[in-house]
């Protein structure tokens, strides 16, 4: 799917990288815990997070993550936005929690990729 | 790229939003040196583990990247309280980090093992009292 469907499937509002949303996503990952995320996280395309600080940003950026989707309604600040956008990530935005977002963009096809 | 490229950094103490930034720094100019993706891929982790390590235990520090065409070596030094059990520091899960740091979302107890398993090379240097120092070497 591209991240584009991604947004479909959770309703999500695009917060930064609008031009990036027809980019192909295979897998996602789903944490809270960055250090849990760098250690498990294998050629993820999108990670879910409740996590809002600037580090969830770097995180990305060190994998080669392309889109961070903040579940729960958390609000990422300007600044974390402005690093995002440095990066050519998308941030999307879903009131979904973290269970059901997961949930739903597997069904519709994202894996969780290899252990 | 023939030469030897000598990159340092200076590690802010206690300064959780910018812990990263020289990780992110590296990552760059090794992409532009056109390093192979996983390398990229295996500094990039490796040393952002470290930095962020150095954030959270150590009071910040000092951090010296060398980038040859065989490989890139990576030494963070600090002048922290030092690892007392370097074992245990290394088992999968443990954690001195404070609730605090958890809250951030690190803490998890994965920085030294995600070090290792991200590097091709490890070694760790510690004192008590003194500070420590890790070099990590990712071939190219």
């Amino acid at each position: 799917m591209t991240v584009r469907d991604a947004r479909d499937i959770l309703g999500a509002r695009v917060l930064v990288g609008e031009e990036y949303l027809d980019q192909e996503v295979r897998s996602a990952c789903g944490s809270d815990m960055m250090s849990d995320v760098l250690a498990f996280s294998k050629d993820h395309s999108i990670l879910l997070t409740g996590l809002c600080n600037p580090q969830v940003i770097r995180t990305a950026e060190m994998l080669d993550i392309v889109c961070i989707i903040f579940v729960r309604g958390k609000k990422p600040d300007a600044t974390i936005l402005e690093m995002a956008k440095a990066r050519d990530l998308v941030v999307l935005e879903t009131g979904h929690r973290m269970f059901s977002a997961c949930g739903m963009l597997y069904k519709a096809g994202l894996n969780g990729g290899a252990i | 790229m023939d030469e030897v490229m000598v990159l340092t950094y200076d590690v802010p103490p206690d300064d959780f939003t910018r812990a990263g930034e020289a990780s992110s720094d590296v990552k760059s100019k090794l992409k532009m040196l056109g390093a192979s993706p996983a390398a990229v891929r295996k500094v990039a982790i490796a040393m952002y583990e470290g930095e962020i390590n150095m954030v959270i235990h150590a009071h910040g520090g000092k951090i010296t990247v060398e980038i040859s065409p065989q490989s890139i070596k990576m030494v963070l030094a600090d002048v922290g309280p030092g690892i007392p059990d370097i074992d245990l520091a290394m088992k999968a899960g443990y954690s001195t980090a404070p609730d605090e740091v958890r809250s951030l979302g690190f803490g998890a107890g994965m920085g030294l093992p995600n070090m290792k398993k991200y590097s091709d090379e490890m070694k760790i240097e510690t004192e008590i009292g003194v500070g420590t120092t890790i070099t990590m070497l990712v071939n190219m």
